[in-house]
């Protein structure tokens, strides 16, 4: 009988633990939602009941932030940079990755760390040089800045991954083709790309939330509205003088993260993979 | 089908040489990537030590060298010193606190339950999602008017209205506020981490030691513990590196305030690099990161070295 309470206790003690950790990670992004669908009037008033809605939920934030807002500009901005940096990352990275596995040789591995470690100078070390270097080549204030400098991180890192995938891959195919008359280069084509679509798929995915995340270099190089990345604008621009608007804030941010971690999810062990270096193994 | 003799005859068939060639194609394969990272990883960081011992403005760009005029001014400086302080605090405060929430869920997430799946998809959320934004919404929590936290206080009878605390406004708890925001964004990482370590450990290891007598801690501390270091110092190393050098939190949250209580050095360095425009002195401020940085850079490759041996 002691026995089977002790148990009892255990599993609602585990339980209740699981549920402390749930709540502590989503409930910011509870505030987010709820917040975002207030009315003002609901918002701020501090004898209202902050869980729930005690008037009746509006649209009104969304709207203002998409027709009174450059927030539509800021999504399109994110995606433009992002879809450059994704081209950019892919094409430097993917030969990298395959000559650091296959054609380097014993270099490669060194090289290949040399590469990665470079994935850990940080943007606050970078962004004075780098912001005088953008205003040099004309691109202070604008969004391009940020497609020439992201590859910064983005390349190291799929490099990085793509090598561990190159290095798992079988051999075999690659000198059956090349038995069969293909060029080295040919056969890289032909048949590597086609057989690492996984892993490009997987690089397009990271590069892409990895410049979403980024905020250091976006918030030093575009002071100008029309030119910010998402998360710079949601961030910065939705103040008016001391005042927040934070319903439209909090919905800008909502619609702004759950496609990332939507994507990260879906990621994640290859991402631990990746940053462990097959650590684990 | 094309035979292997056929290209020699062939027009162009010095291009396809050179590409035929492992370490010529692996070379041409690998140099944009390394050209990439010299251009504008290498140049800048060699740059920013160049601007550190230089008197270097956006108003006045004299290249002229001052040696380290610039280091000695700053350390003189007690906001500086406050800075460094608070980088410390608040890279080892974030990083304990994430590390002990990490163990702890990774303990929990390791036995099998119903909705597991959804669980570690929701427990991710933090670390997924881009810091900027969870950042603005830590800081309406902490409002000091509306803040839920408050209200929940004050509902729950713990505290009155009129002693409720000013979350960001208060030095200590900015201070607090700011360590809780990181370690809530990295223990979902140092979970993650712990797991893919825990389930490396091979079962029949555990079998053995619990054969042999070796209790629940004793097998927690002795054998997995030492097991799993490896992982959990990368892991670690990454959450350092990141935390020591951000600023996102902190210009988000408390904009270094109040009066300098959250001024770390990454925040201060573009205080005065890029607010300031007095480039010189915050390369020196920026680079104080560095030493933190080598010495991490150290661990990580005597770790890979360890795993090749």
């Amino acid at each position: 009988m002691q026995r089977v309470v002790t148990n009892v206790a255990g599993q609602v003690g585990f339980y209740l633990a699981i549920a402390f950790f749930v709540v502590v990670t989503t409930f910011p992004f509870y505030w987010m939602l709820i917040t975002s669908f207030k009315s003002n009037p609901d918002l701020y008033d501090v004898t209202n009941v902050p869980f729930w809605f005690n008037e009746a939920p509006t649209l009104e934030h969304f709207r203002y932030l998409f027709e009174q807002t450059l927030f539509a500009r800021w999504l399109l901005n994110s995606l433009v940079i992002g879809l450059c940096v994704v081209a950019i990352t892919l094409i430097v990275a993917l030969p990298a990755g395959y000559s650091l596995a296959r054609l380097t040789g014993r270099n490669g591995e060194a090289l290949g760390i040399g590469i990665f470690l470079t994935y850990l100078v940080p943007p606050t070390l970078l962004f004075l040089p780098l912001s005088r270097i953008i205003a040099n080549l004309g691109l202070q204030n604008s969004m391009w800045s940020l497609v020439l400098v992201y590859p910064t991180f983005t390349i190291p890192f799929c490099t990085w991954l793509l090598m561990g995938f190159f290095k798992a891959l079988p051999p075999e195919i690659e000198e059956a083709a090349i038995v069969d008359g293909c060029s080295m280069f040919g056969a890289f084509v032909r048949m590597v790309i086609p057989l690492s679509l996984p892993a490009i798929l997987t690089t397009v995915i990271f590069t892409f939330t990895l410049t979403l995340q980024e905020f250091v270099y976006a918030l030093t190089f575009i002071s100008s509205s029309a030119q910010k990345p998402i998360t710079l604008g949601v961030a910065t621009d939705l103040v008016r003088g001391d005042i927040f608007f934070w319903g439209e804030i909090m919905a800008g941010a909502l619609i702004a993260s759950v496609p990332v971690a939507i994507a990260y999810n879906l990621l994640l062990d290859r991402f631990i993979t990746g940053i462990t270096g097959g650590a684990v193994k | 089908m094309v035979t292997i003799a056929e290209p020699v005859t062939k027009p162009g068939s010095r291009f396809r040489y050179i590409l035929d060639r492992r370490g010529t194609l692996g070379a041409v394969f690998v140099a944009p990537a390394i050209l990439y990272v010299l251009l504008l990883v290498g140049g800048p960081f060699l740059l920013a030590v160049y601007y550190s011992v230089s008197a270097y403005t956006i108003y006045d760009p004299s290249w002229r060298f001052v040696g380290l005029a610039n280091f000695a001014q700053i350390v003189k400086n007690p906001v500086f010193l406050e800075t460094l302080g608070n980088t410390f605090l608040f890279t080892f405060g974030s990083q304990l606190l994430g590390l002990i929430l990490g163990k702890f869920g990774a303990f929990l997430l390791m036995r099998p339950f119903a909705g597991r799946k959804i669980v570690r998809a929701l427990i991710i959320l933090p670390w997924a999602v881009p810091i900027a934004l969870a950042s603005v919404a830590w800081e309406w929590m902490f409002d000091s008017l509306y803040s839920v936290i408050n209200w929940s206080m004050i509902a729950l009878g713990i505290i009155n209205r009129s002693d409720a605390p000013n979350w960001l406004g208060n030095p200590h708890l900015a201070m607090l506020c700011v360590i809780i925001v990181n370690a809530w964004r990295f223990f979902p990482f140092a979970i993650v981490i712990f797991l893919a370590g825990i389930t490396s450990v091979p079962q029949d290891i555990i079998d053995a030691a619990t054969v042999d007598g070796a209790g629940f801690w004793r097998r927690n501390y002795q054998i997995v513990l030492p097991l799993i270091l490896p992982i959990v110092a990368v892991g670690l190393i990454f959450g350092i590196v990141f935390t020591f050098t951000d600023l996102s939190i902190v210009y988000l949250l408390t904009n270094g305030g109040p009066v300098n209580a959250t001024s770390v050095l990454g925040f201060r360095g573009f205080q005065v690099g890029i607010v300031s425009g007095d480039v010189s002195h915050g390369a020196a401020i920026s680079l104080f990161m560095l030493p933190v940085l080598l010495i991490v850079v150290i661990v990580v490759l005597r770790f890979i070295r360890r795993r090749e041996v």
